[in-house]
């Protein structure tokens, strides 16, 4: 075993060494424009992107036509909720989205709203991160334009009722973008049964290299069109200009193949894992509160709570693992998960809190030395701490007067 | 964000991490910070004839605030009270080489011992006088 371990699937996973095969011969060889329509090397090049177009395509149950190339997750979020506002502004300016939603979403929409171009209605989500279906049907409006509601979630791997709120939004008449960033190539996706009007998602979260990801955007039932937010070449049939990245492309088709053919039992074995993982840790350690849904999470996704013990120090004691916390002195705004908080998480649970991400080259043994350390460390941070210590005494916490900094 | 090999030091081989009695004679317990804002620490001091003669610290918080925590304890030690209220946050900073963001961790530090040393200032001061 091999030391660090990476347990941090969901900020990105390393690339898949059969998706780094499939992007050589683009760099050298092979490295046509793909919009290059008069000679070998621009066909080489756009047969490579249309193969790739096929196999993303195919993961999603969509049509390759329907699949725009972006530079990741984040642009496709903004050409999503920008492209869209911009197209329909006759038709309503109202977006519904919810708390929990990753920062391209909520950043993109309160800038709309901050601009003027949009009315924003923020979700609430349950104590386990979930959107109910009818408060985005109670909260559309006559001037309900787009729907944004992600498929699984970041921090916390709470899977949403995604085909629900599909359905509602096709009813009402309102287009329904998803961020499945962390769901594509973890869980079964299919745009038709979900209800899906455009979807963002990014190769480098299922194994594939990073700075390419995708926009879905439904040709039929109904067309929709959305305005682009870049000037230039009219590539991508006009909503995304820009030289395509043949080679990140070549790798995020493989990436996307190699997933649906493996998902299945790949998601089964992590579960398992993640299942070992969730187990020992909380069986060991009173007082450690999962965060997310019991059930309705991804494969490889765990977060706890640990109570009396701050995450970052967590994080430091157990540097040869790399994980991420919910912790303020992780992020650079000095505020605890703004997710957990949306939870009804208390923000001293908030600062506790350690995020696990297993993935596909994660094994058995790197789970069994994480399980050790994570108890290990963490009895040995609740010796230190005075809230532990007084806890122990029998002193209720939210009675003490803290002088709050 | 990388941590000075100072702070790692304190974080690993914590000094004088513990607790006394609140009540034991001599002892001044200063308790700082809050559990919404991830940081708490509580420092104690055990004085006599006017020289603290040991420390002792827990801190719930990140590892800078358990390394300021830490160092506190270990430079308390010795000095006499006088000398002990003028010790100041940026020598701690200086110290462990804290960056920026973690300045807050040395501020808290201070206040701990502050605190501590009101304590037992007050306890002092509310000591029956004997009159024989």
């Amino acid at each position: 075993m091999k030391l660090p371990i990476f347990l941090d699937n969901h900020s990105t996973t390393p690339m898949d060494p059969r998706v780094l095969e499939a992007m050589l011969p683009y760099f050298v060889e092979k490295f046509g424009n793909a919009a290059s329509r008069n000679h070998a090397f621009g066909w080489a090049a756009e047969e490579a992107v249309e193969q790739a177009r096929k196999q993303i395509a195919k993961l999603i149950k969509a049509d390759s036509k329907e699949i725009v190339f972006t530079s990741g997750a984040t642009e496709s979020d903004n050409l999503a909720l920008k492209g869209v506002l911009e197209m329909y502004k006759e038709k309503g300016t109202h977006i519904i989205t919810s708390s929990t939603e990753h920062r391209a979403v909520l950043d993109t929409a309160k800038s709309l709203e901050a601009k003027g171009l949009a009315t924003v209605t923020y979700l609430p989500v349950d104590k386990h991160g979930m959107v109910n279906p009818q408060d985005v049907q109670n909260a559309i409006t006559d001037k309900t334009i787009l729907i944004s509601i992600m498929l699984a979630n970041n921090e916390i791997g709470t899977i949403n009722p995604v085909q629900e709120i599909g359905k509602i939004a096709k009813a009402k008449g309102v287009l329904f973008h998803c961020d499945a960033t962390q769901g594509v190539g973890k869980i079964p996706v299919d745009v038709q049964a979900m209800g899906i009007d455009l979807m963002s998602f990014s190769a480098h979260k299922l194994y594939g290299p990073k700075g390419v990801g995708a926009l879905y955007v439904r040709k039929r039932n109904p067309r929709v069109r959305i305005a682009a937010q870049m000037d230039g070449g009219g590539h991508e049939r006009g909503m995304r200009s820009g030289t395509l990245p043949v080679p990140l492309i070549a790798g995020f088709g493989k990436a996307c193949e190699i997933c649906e053919q493996e998902m299945t039992a790949e998601a089964a074995w992590l579960t398992k894992m993640r299942d070992r993982l969730q187990t020992d840790i909380m069986a060991a350690l009173e007082e450690s509160y999962l965060n997310g849904h019991p059930t309705s999470r991804l494969p490889g996704n765990l977060n706890i709570s640990f109570a009396y013990v701050e995450g970052e120090s967590l994080l430091m004691g157990m540097k040869d693992i790399a994980l991420s916390s919910g912790s303020a002195c992780t992020s650079a705004t000095l505020e605890p998960s703004y997710v957990l908080r949306a939870l009804g998480v208390g923000t001293e649970l908030a600062h506790s809190s350690i995020r696990f991400g297993l993935g596909r080259f994660n094994s058995d043994e790197e789970i069994d030395y994480t399980i050790k350390k994570v108890i290990e460390v963490v009895t040995k941070l609740r010796e230190m701490s005075p809230l532990y210590e007084m806890a122990k005494e029998g002193v209720d916490l939210k009675s003490v007067q803290w002088a709050a900094h | 964000m990388a941590y000075s090999d100072k702070v790692v030091d304190h974080f690993n081989n914590p000094r004088n991490m513990g607790s006394f009695k609140k009540d034991e004679e001599g002892v001044g317990t200063g308790m700082v910070g809050a559990p919404e804002c991830g940081d708490v620490m509580k420092l104690q001091i055990k004085v006599q004839n006017d020289t603290i003669v040991d420390a002792k610290f827990k801190t719930f918080g990140c590892g800078s605030a358990i390394a300021s925590s830490s160092l506190a304890t270990e430079w308390l030690k010795g000095k006499k009270i006088g000398e002990a209220q003028k010790i100041k946050n940026t020598d701690i900073v200086q110290e462990l080489n804290l960056p920026p963001v973690k300045i807050h961790c040395s501020v808290l530090a201070e206040d701990a011992i502050k605190a501590a040393l009101a304590d037992y200032q007050k306890k002092a001061d509310e000591q029956p006088v004997d009159v024989k």
